[in-house]
């Protein structure tokens, strides 16, 4: 696979206007990751009600593959229950681990379906994998309060 | 040197009257030829999807010519033994290799004094070598300096430091053009009666700026402060002399100046060395061991606890021979053309800012920048060297381990292109070529 064709519109979309960015309350854990490496960095709010996250509010700085990817999250998991996000971010991590191999759910990974190509470029996948585990990481701490 | 009844250690060369640099190998320079010097390095040859590799990454991490790594095949496979503590033959030419390669270094820097010349795994544990040892005389309130433009590598053993003595760290700003600003830190009282270190970069690894060195150290040494100076860039593209610098202490690394990875050194100044309290303990920095308490060896094994990197000093002493058969002021005269040449494609290029001097005034082979597409969308450096990559150009992207110099620029990233002794025209004007084609690839996805 060329690089060029990892770059698809569906990635540049959202790397241009990034979905659900900016920091917003109410929120009941934040959490910051960074890759230390390249030096992007995200800090990213959730809110539960119930079971349901109602809002996943970031910051972030990175490589259009980063910031594309957090912005293709916060649209799969925003007004689902939490088990559906946590549901996606395995989803997400299984075919980013895949090599390229794994054939991706595109009913259930929308936009997500896009980064398939990702997973054929090691040094990327962190990348694609930031805004994701920050998601896990702040649903854990909401959940444990 | 002999074994029989002699000194644990040989006795190191005085090097007082030797003049720096001039090994006794080099009679006169040679022409330089960057086709005969890309001989050298095999890896050069690599391509990558059928076109050549292009290795625009040698500030990272510089590439080794085969004498560098037959010398290290040779020791291994000829002469391998511990140093010092064997007293066997192998052990005999393993540590006259090692003793040889601390004098054939001294030489290379110019130092008075082979013992001058400490072994450490790399240019980091050096500057923590320096902060440890420094430390050990720090009070509440003194102040330690560096600036904004230091690598990773000399601020946070400072900040540890300073967390564990209650020091004070405080820092020299650029100026915009990424030159260290000198002024603003005469009005603010940056260096005072309470300085007592003074740690700075010789060259920059993110801007390419050769700072003043000389003249930093005689404002650090009038307030009575220490000078160190990190010349993980400078000695692999400058002829670099320890009498003349007016430096303390000087830490450097040999994967850069194509020696081997493992080993750095930290030059000293013999009586500061020799007034230093032990960094680590262990075997090879002891005199006399008891129960009760130990005494420590003379620099510079009082340094170097535990075996050394002895191969690798094999390695970095071939490598510092290579350079100076070749000559450094060669190889700063061709790092100044090619650099000239990159700055110079890269102006002609809309959308790219270069961070640091624009011009060659004090500018060593390292130029970082940022680029952004004709809708004025910035091009994420992790893009850009994918893109490259994918070219067979190998850049660095992100914050160089300087992100405190990258938020002084108001970034939070960059692209960089590093030259060396064998980088050609011609590689410039494929980076050149590619960027463009980047610029044009992210603007019209858009
Ligand atoms: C200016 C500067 N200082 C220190 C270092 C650290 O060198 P090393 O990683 O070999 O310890 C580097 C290189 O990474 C550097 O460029």
């Amino acid at each position: 696979m060329k690089v060029e064709e990892l770059y698809q519109e569906i990635i540049l979309d959202h790397y241009r206007s990034k979905h659900h960015s900016g920091l917003r309350e109410p929120y009941q854990a934040e959490v910051q990751h960074v890759n230390p490496t390249c030096g992007d960095e995200v800090r990213l709010r959730v809110h539960l009600v119930g079971d349901t996250v109602s809002d996943v509010s970031y910051e972030s700085v990175g490589c259009s593959i980063s910031q594309a990817s957090t912005s293709v999250m916060a649209d799969l998991v925003i007004g689902h229950d939490v088990a559906h996000g946590l549901g996606l971010y395995e989803e997400f991590l299984t075919m980013m681990q895949g090599k390229g191999q794994i054939e991706p759910n595109e009913e259930r990974l929308e936009d997500g379906i896009a980064f398939a190509g990702v997973a054929k470029f090691p040094a990327r996948v962190k990348c694609a994998l930031i805004g994701w585990s920050a998601f896990r990481d702040a649903i854990i701490q909401a959940r444990a309060q | 040197m002999s074994l029989d009844g002699g000194p644990e250690y040989p006795v190191t060369t005085d090097l007082s009257d030797v003049a720096p640099g001039s090994l006794a190998l080099v009679e006169e320079p040679i022409a330089f030829d960057v086709e005969a010097i890309r001989a050298d390095f095999p890896i050069l040859e690599r391509t990558v999807g059928g076109t050549p590799l292009i290795y625009l990454d040698s500030a990272n991490s510089s590439q080794k010519p085969r004498v560098v790594v037959e010398a290290v095949e040779d020791h291994y496979l000829n002469h391998n033994a511990n140093v010092a503590r064997a007293m066997h033959m192998l052990g005999a030419e393993a540590t006259e290799a090692f003793e040889g390669a601390r004098a054939q270094l001294a030489q290379f820097i110019g130092a008075h004094r082979s013992e001058e010349v400490v072994f450490t795994k790399n240019a980091s544990e050096a500057l923590n070598l320096c902060a440890y040892t420094l430390g050990a005389s720090l009070r509440p309130g003194d102040e330690i300096v560096i600036s904004v433009m230091e690598h990773h590598s000399n601020i946070v053993p400072w900040q540890l430091l300073a967390q564990r003595t209650g020091a004070v760290l405080r820092w020299f700003d650029v100026t915009d053009e990424g030159r260290l600003d000198l002024d603003k830190a005469v009005a603010e009282g940056l260096l005072n009666e309470r300085t007592k270190i003074v740690s700075i970069a010789y060259v920059s690894n993110v801007l390419g700026t050769i700072n003043p060195i000389s003249q930093i150290a005689a404002l650090g040494h009038a307030v009575g402060a220490t000078v160190v100076v990190d010349a993980s860039q400078a000695v692999p593209q400058l002829a670099v002399n320890m009498a003349d610098l007016g430096a303390d202490l000087v830490a450097f690394t040999g994967h850069k100046m194509v020696g081997p990875t493992g080993i750095g050194v930290l030059w000293g100044r013999y009586e500061l060395l020799a007034a230093l309290p032990p960094f680590l303990g262990g075997g090879e920095m002891i005199e006399v061991v008891t129960m009760a308490g130990s005494t420590y060896a003379p620099p510079p094994h009082r340094f170097e606890a535990g075996t050394p990197p002895i191969a690798q000093a094999v390695g970095l002493s071939a490598a510092a021979q290579y350079l100076s058969v070749i000559g450094m002021n060669q190889i700063t005269a061709h790092e100044r053309e090619i650099t000239g040449y990159a700055l110079e494609g890269l102006q002609s290029l809309p959308g790219v800012t270069v961070l640091g001097p624009n011009e060659l005034v004090d500018r060593g082979g390292a130029v970082s920048f940022t680029l952004t597409a004709a809708d004025q969308q910035p091009i994420h450096p992790h893009d850009v060297s994918h893109l490259l990559d994918s070219r067979g150009i190998a850049v660095r992207a992100g914050h160089h381990c300087a992100r405190p110099l990258h938020e002084r620029f108001g970034v939070q990233s960059s692209t960089r292109a590093s030259f060396y002794l064998y980088t050609t025209r011609a590689e410039i004007d494929a980076l050149i070529e590619s960027l463009d084609y980047t610029i044009a690839f992210f603007g019209r996805l858009r």
